[in-house]
Parts: C-alpha cells; sequence; structure tokens
C-alpha cells in the first residue's frame, strides 16, 4: 500500500530547511509524490496533471524558514489547494417556493442510488418534511420492491406502477400525485445506467423535462476509478446535474473520484453516504475529503466522534498532564477505554493521520488481542507502579508478566512503548503533530513500502 | 481466439454438456433469443477486439513510455503494475530482445499484459456433485446478475442443473431479484425469510440440491464493503456452514469486481480473500467505458485471475475472461 504523502514529503525535502527556499528541483521530486499519492487515490490522471502544475507554480519560492520543515510545509499548500478545488463548505439543495420540490436521481449501476433516494428521504423527514418517492428503476428485477421496503422503512409514500409502465410516465403521474398531495419533496429514483447507453440516457432527459427537477443529484460510488470523469461528463451533459452524492464512503477507498467530478464538472458534492442504514447519511464536508485523499486521516471526524465519547472536563485535565508530563499508565488505562467504546478499532485507525498505511495496525483481531493484553499487564500493576513506572524493575517485570499471564518481554514493550508515548504526547499537547515517523515507531515497527518507479515527473 | 466455456470450467467425472435438450420455443421468442444474443457478441466484441495501435510506437522514445504509463494509468492499472510493465517491456526494447518496430514492441506489450493478466490461471472447478459456487463482492457490483448469467451459461452450454441459494438475506427485496434471475435462467431457488441466517439459506440449498440430484449450488451473499469486520466474518461463517456438509466445499469461490473500480478493488480482493479463500474474480460492467485495469494488480499481486466477464444485463451478457483479448482491450484507442 501506499505509505502516507506527508512521510515522503517530508524525507524527500529534508535538507531543504537550510537553504530556506525551495528550489525548482526540490519541489519537482515533491511534484513526483504528490503526483502518485493522487493517483493511488483514484484521482483521474488528468485532472492530477493540471493539479500539480498549479501547485508547482505556489510551491516555487514559497519561504519555508518559518515553517517547522519544508515537507510540512508542502503539505499546508497541497491541502489548501485541495480543500479549495474540493469547494468551500456550504453548497446547499434548490428547494421549490411553493409546490413540491422535486430531485431526481440518476448515476451509473450499482452506485446506491436506491439506498440514496431511502436515505435523502429520511433526512427531509428529519425535518419534518412530507416526502414521497417516485419508482422509476423498471428494468432491474425487484428494484420496485427494494424501494418500497426502504422507502418504508423512511417513512415516504412511495409512487409505484410496477414494472410495466414507462420510466417517463412514472415519473410524471407521480409528480402530478405529489402536487394534489401537496408533499414537500419528491425524490425519483431512475435505473442504473452506463453513460454511453443513448437510448437510457435519452429516457433520462427526457424524465428531466417532464419533471422539471429543482435539483439533479449524480450518485458516485467512492471506489470508482479513471472513469469516474467520463462518466461525470456524460451525465452533465444529459442530465445537467447540480450536485454530487458519493457513496460508500465507509470503506477505505480514499475516494479521488470526488475530487474528479469536481474538478470536471465544477457540482459540489452535497451528501457523503456512509453505510447500508438508512440514518448512515450526511452532508458532505469537502475540507475533510480533501485530506482524505491524500491520506491525512478524517482528524476532524476523529474529533467529532471523541467529543461524543469523553468528558471535556476528562479530556482537559488529561491534555494538562500531558503537557506537564504527568501522565500514568493509569491514565492510559483509562483512555483506552474510552478509545475502544467508540467502536471497532479498524474505524478509528483509519481516520489518524499515518496510521492509515500501518500494516501492524491494520488487522482489527490483532489489535484488540494486543489491547486485551496492555489491558491485563497494567491491571497486574500496583497503583504506584501505575502513576510512576520508572520504579518497576526485573523482579517487578516478572512478577506482572505472571500476574497477566504474559510474558515479561511484553511488560518490557509496554513500558517502554509508555515512555515513548509521553514524549509524543508531551509535545502534542504543546501544540505540535508527532512526525509519521514516531508514530510509526510507536506502532512498533517502520515499514516502508517500494515506491514505484514512474517515469513521468 | 477466444477462451470458450468449455476451456474454464472443470466438470470432472461429469459428461460434458454437449447437446442439450433444449424445450420447443416459439419462432418469435427463438428469434429474440438470438437476436439479443447477436446484439452481445457485438458489444463485447466492441469492448474486446479494438486493439492499442501501433502508431504509439512509431518513434521510441521517453514519450512513448510516458504516454505508455498514462494509458495504464487510465485504465487503473495502478502506479505498481504500470511500472514493472512498463519497466520490463522498456528493458527489453533497449536490449534488443524485442526489435525497435511499432508492430513487435505493441504485440510484446500486448504479451506482457496477457501474462500478467494469466497469473493464477486455472478453471472453475465444478466437478464435485453437487459442485458449489459462492458468489462474494462489495455491494452493487454484480454478484446476484453474475448468477443469474452464470446459471443460464451452465445449463445452455454444458446441460447442468442448478439451484440458487438466496442468502443474502439483509438487502431490501435481495431474493425477489434473485428469484426473478432463476426464473429466466431455468434454476431453482431456495431462500429464508428476510434477515434470516444465510448460513442456514446455503444449508437448506446443498440439502435441496442433493435431494434433487442437481449439478451446482451458487450461493448469493449480500454485499458488503470489506471494511466491515463483522460482515466478513459473518461471510466466513457462512463458509463454515457450507464446509459442515461438503468438508471441501465451496469448490469455487468469485468475487465480483466493478470495471469502474480503482484502485481500491485491490484492498477488496484481497481482503475477501483473507476471509472466505477466493479463487477467482468476475470483473463485471465491461460494457461501459472502464477497462477494468485493477483486475491486472489483483492477479499480479494476489495471484487471483479473472475468470469471467460481464459485459451487460441480460442472460447472456457472461463470457470466459480471456487473457490475450483483454489485454489487447485495455489500451484500444
Ligand atoms: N452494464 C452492466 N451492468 C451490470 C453488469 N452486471 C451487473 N450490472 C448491474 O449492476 C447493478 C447491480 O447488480 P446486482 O447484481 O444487483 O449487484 P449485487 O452485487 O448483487 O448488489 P448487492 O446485492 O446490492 O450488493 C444492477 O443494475 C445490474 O443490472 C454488467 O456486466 N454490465
Ligand atoms: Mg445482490
Amino acid at each position: 500500500m501506499f505509505d502516507q504523502l506527508s512521510e515522503r514529503l517530508q524525507s524527500t525535502l529534508s535538507e531543504v530547511r537550510s537553504r530556506g527556499k525551495l528550489s525548482e528541483s526540490d519541489v519537482d521530486s515533491a511534484m513526483r509524490e504528490i503526483r502518485l499519492a493522487l493517483l493511488e487515490a483514484d484521482v483521474n490522471f488528468k485532472v492530477v496533471k493540471a493539479f500539480t502544475k498549479t501547485l508547482k507554480e505556489r510551491c516555487l519560492g514559497e519561504d519555508v524558514m518559518s515553517s517547522l520543515d519544508p515537507g510540512q510545509q508542502v503539505v499546508k499548500i497541497v491541502n489548501e489547494e485541495l480543500a479549495s478545488l474540493m469547494g468551500g463548505t456550504g453548497s446547499e439543495l434548490a428547494m421549490a417556493t411553493s409546490g413540491p420540490t422535486v430531485i431526481l436521481m440518476a448515476g451509473l449501476q450499482g452506485s446506491g442510488k436506491t439506498t440514496a433516494c431511502a436515505k435523502l428521504a429520511q433526512f427531509f423527514k428529519k425535518e419534518g418534511k412530507d416526502v414521497a418517492l417516485a419508482a422509476c428503476d423498471v428494468y432491474r428485477p425487484a428494484a420496485v420492491e427494494q424501494l418500497v421496503t426502504m422507502g418504508g422503512r423512511a417513512g415516504a409514500h412511495v409512487y409505484e406502477r410496477g414494472t410495466d409502465a414507462d420510466p417517463v410516465d412514472i415519473a410524471s403521474w407521480a409528480l402530478a400525485e405529489a402536487q394534489s398531495e401537496r408533499r414537500d419533496v419528491l425524490i425519483i429514483d431512475t435505473a442504473g445506467r452506463l453513460h454511453i447507453d443513448q437510448d437510457l440516457m435519452a429516457e433520462l432527459a427526457k424524465i428531466r423535462k417532464q419533471t422539471r427537477p429543482h435539483d439533479v443529484l449524480l450518485v458516485v460510488d467512492a471506489m470508482t476509478g479513471q472513469d469516474a470523469v467520463g462518466v461525470a461528463e456524460s451525465f452533465a451533459e444529459v442530465a445537467e446535474f447540480d450536485g454530487v452524492v458519493m457513496t460508500k464512503l465507509d470503506g477505505d477507498a480514499r475516494g479521488g473520484a470526488a475530487l474528479s467530478v469536481k474538478a470536471v464538472t465544477g457540482k459540489p458534492i452535497l451528501f457523503a453516504s456512509t453505510g447500508e442504514k438508512i440514518e448512515d447519511f450526511d452532508k458532505f464536508h469537502p475540507d475533510r475529503m480533501a485530506q482524505r485523499i491524500l491520506g491525512m486521516g478524517d482528524v476532524l471526524s476523529l474529533i467529532e466522534k471523541a467529543e461524543q465519547q469523553v468528558d471535556e472536563k476528562e479530556a482537559e485535565e488529561l491534555q494538562e498532564k500531558m503537557r506537564k508530563d504527568q501522565f500514568t499508565l493509569d491514565d492510559m488505562l483509562t483512555q483506552m477505554k474510552q478509545v475502544r467504546k467508540m467502536g471497532p478499532l479498524s474505524g478509528i485507525i483509519g481516520m489518524l493521520p499515518g496510521m492509515g498505511a500501518m500494516k501492524q495496525l491494520k488487522n482489527a483481531d490483532v489489535d484488540e488481542k494486543e489491547l486485551d493484553r496492555v489491558e491485563a499487564i497494567i491491571l497486574s500493576m500496583t497503583p504506584r507502579e501505575r502513576a510512576n513506572p520508572g520504579i518497576i524493575n526485573g523482579s517487578r517485570r516478572k512478577r506482572i508478566a505472571n500476574g497477566s499471564g504474559t510474558k515479561v518481554q511484553n511488560v518490557n514493550n509496554l513500558v517502554k512503548q509508555f515512555d515513548q508515548m509521553r514524549v509524543l504526547m508531551k509535545s502534542m499537547a504543546n501544540g505540535r503533530m508527532p512526525t509519521p515517523q514516531q508514530m510509526a515507531q510507536l506502532a512498533g515497527g517502520n515499514q516502508r513500502a517500494p515506491r514505484p518507479k514512474m517515469r513521468r515527473r | 481466439m477466444a477462451t470458450s466455456w468449455q476451456e474454464i470450467v472443470d466438470l470432472g467425472a461429469r459428461q460434458p454438456g454437449g447437446v442439450v435438450a433444449v424445450e420447443e420455443e416459439a419462432p418469435e421468442q427463438r428469434r429474440g433469443v438470438f437476436r439479443k444474443l447477436r446484439e452481445s457478441l457485438s458489444k463485447s466484441r466492441q469492448a474486446l477486439t479494438e486493439e492499442i495501435s501501433a502508431s504509439l510506437f512509431d518513434k521510441i522514445d521517453d514519450e512513448t513510455w510516458e504516454l505508455l504509463e498514462e494509458a495504464l494509468i487510465l485504465a487503473d492499472v495502478g502506479a505498481p503494475t504500470t511500472a514493472a510493465v512498463v519497466e520490463k517491456l522498456e528493458q527489453e526494447v533497449e536490449s534488443g530482445a524485442v526489435p525497435m518496430d511499432g508492430v513487435a514492441v505493441r504485440d510484446r506489450l500486448i504479451e506482457i499484459l496477457a501474462e500478467v493478466a494469466s497469473t493464477g490461471r486455472a478453471p472453475m472447478d465444478l466437478s464435485a456433485e453437487p459442485a458449489i459456487l459462492m458468489m462474494v463482492g462489495v455491494n452493487g457490483t454484480g454478484k446476484t446478475t453474475t448468477i443469474g448469467k452464470i446459471a443460464w451459461h451452465l445449463s445452455k452450454e454444458m446441460g447442468l442443473s442448478v439451484v440458487m441459494a438466496a442468502a443474502d438475506t439483509y438487502r431490501a427485496a435481495a431474493a425477489e431479484q434473485l428469484e426473478t434471475w432463476a426464473e429466466r435462467a431455468g434454476a431453482e431457488l431456495v431462500r429464508g425469510e428476510e434477515g434470516s441466517d444465510p448460513g442456514a439459506v446455503a444449508y437448506d440449498a446443498i440439502n435441496a440440491a442433493r435431494a434433487r440430484g442437481a449439478d451446482v449450488v451458487i450461493v448469493d451473499t449480500a454485499g458488503r464493503l470489506h471494511t466491515q469486520t463483522n460482515l466478513m466474518e459473518e461471510l466466513a461463517k457462512v463458509r463454515r456452514v457450507i464446509q459442515k456438509q461438503i468438508p471441501e466445499a465451496p469448490h469455487e469461490t468469485l468475487i465480483s469486481i466493478d470495471a469502474t473500480t480503482g484502485q481500491n478493488g485491490l484492498r477488496q480482493a484481497k481482503i475477501f480473500s483473507e476471509a472466505v479463500d477466493v479463487d477467482g474474480v468476475v470483473l463485471t460492467k465491461l460494457d461501459g467505458t472502464a477497462r477494468g485495469g485493477i483486475a491486472l494488480a489483483i492477479a499480479s499481486d494476489l495471484n487471483i485471475p479473472v475468470k469471467l466477464i460481464g459485459v451487460g444485463e441480460t442472460l447472456e451478457d457472461l463470457r470466459p475472461f480471456d487473457p490475450g483479448d483483454y489485454a489487447k482491450a485495455l489500451l484500444a484507442e
């Protein structure tokens, strides 16, 4: 897998600091790394090319004297540029001033339209709106049944006429019904179609013409590769979509398609679909997506998750302890328990910068066992040992290992890791991010995937 | 020559298909079938017979290799595999092993790509009676549709009788969807209640197949993301339930990979195969514009070959994977 971009940039640019300014060749080697990272994230090749060109201009001659290190500085610039390319926050759906707001959903087969329809319905339901769905996928077997079931779960009314009627007629009829029944929102589900299928694309254009939707949404699978650009361009031409719903974002795809689609069509990504359940749906955060594409982790989401679990005052106390270097094994135990309450470790780790790339942390099963072991070891220590690990000598280690059913080696490792962690925490609490190397050390290794030798600079 | 069904299916001691007693069809229905078949053939011919133009190699210099890299990346082959392929070809040209001639270089490129695509190639093992085939994969990649197509081909091409197990008991209307395909393909369907245990459905289907002397059981499973550890564990459990009845089963486990998938496809194949020991890939939706280059990375990194390709939404739209055709189509203009 791909190593973390910032780590690469830091090592590529490690000698630059002394010179103070980035030279053309520094920037070129940095651009090479960025190119690879973006390609690995499935950003379209042509978008990457254009993007690194802009980026290069901005990086050239950038003053790096004041920054911590040039690698970080470039990462910062990349992040800013990516976020601005992804579009600022706060794009909204257009709503009708009177009568039902009509939303037409379109996309390739299997991109997740039907599920997204139900989720969008639920989204409006929560705002107290009366929502209806129109079942216009008459082609895929049991698509109508699926929409009826899922719409029902969302508490939406479903207009359906089986699979014998024409999708354009169903859509027009559903709109008339929604108008006379005074619904607030009508969401039209359509069959998945290939962007090169002329008949079906013409049908989509017709549905659009007949129902004059306030919003047309393109549903795009976050795992899509290079083809996302061609698909989006075709749908933009035929269906003139206004925004995008990114689906399957709960997976580990970097989601470069989001960037490609935005870059070539200029349309904002409006919603993120993050699971199979109807409530796994939310507004899209472009800034977070930029970080995800770069493998910088979704720190913001993590903070939000942590906020739900951790008592704020407790957290402040902990922060204070970290800064003063008074963090103890007891604190670590408490923290570990809190982290584990946040859900399966694999999910959380993916959100941490740099952690996503670490092999040892990928296998969640091993992790959970390792955590069990750490807990057992700490629990076998006396309160004094937990508060002051410095006193844990050879015989104490043996006792602890026996008590926790582990090996002395495990106890040694824990004490050593705890020491490293304390150093890290101190610097983090003082406002500095640890380097990925430090984090990797903490995770017990520092592997590097061989980097593909691409020619193009 | 394209790969045939007989080449990619190992029927063991069973009489290979030959002539199947096809029921008399009404003439117009029959014409419909042939028209569709023709259409689907021309569709996949379009997708599979255009070639990389030799003009890319008219003049061979740095730019040639860069353009080649670009083309492979745009086909979703991914940087590591792209770099390996280009490096190999470049070296062979530089050392003189391949003459500096546009056609020769192009042909060698196709050969190299086909070699990579052939990594781990093996026929589908349907020699057991009944043979158990399990379909797995991420949501919406084409599992259920592919099962319909496989069943139809197994019965038309080799005269096998198929039982389908609707072990996607999770997604709304999943069993109804498979039921339609079972009707179309002339297969039997075993289903359970929505929300019931998927392992139990597979179990019942195997029993039903045994009782009726059916040749093949195809198990549909719910789509899931490979990152959902609990759902991956559930899948492994379905497999274990099957193995309680037949220790060597499933004899063939296929993962469906959508051809539009980018680099994440590699993770999908890797993690699914860790959970359920995948034997092959069905590369679906090749009738679109995506080239499905991630299949090359999957073959070369994980030793999991593509066995079938999906080229549309009807019963006929499934074909045996042919590494040579695929290599040619990967970079076709
Ligand atoms: N164009 C095209 N569409 C396909 C192909 N294979 C499947 N599809 C379509 O892709 C969509 C999803 O297919 P399904 O078979 O339902 O996929 P699945 O993997 O069973 O989906 P879940 O069970 O929901 O995870 C449907 O609209 C199919 O018609 C193919 O080869 N080409
Ligand atoms: Mg299915």
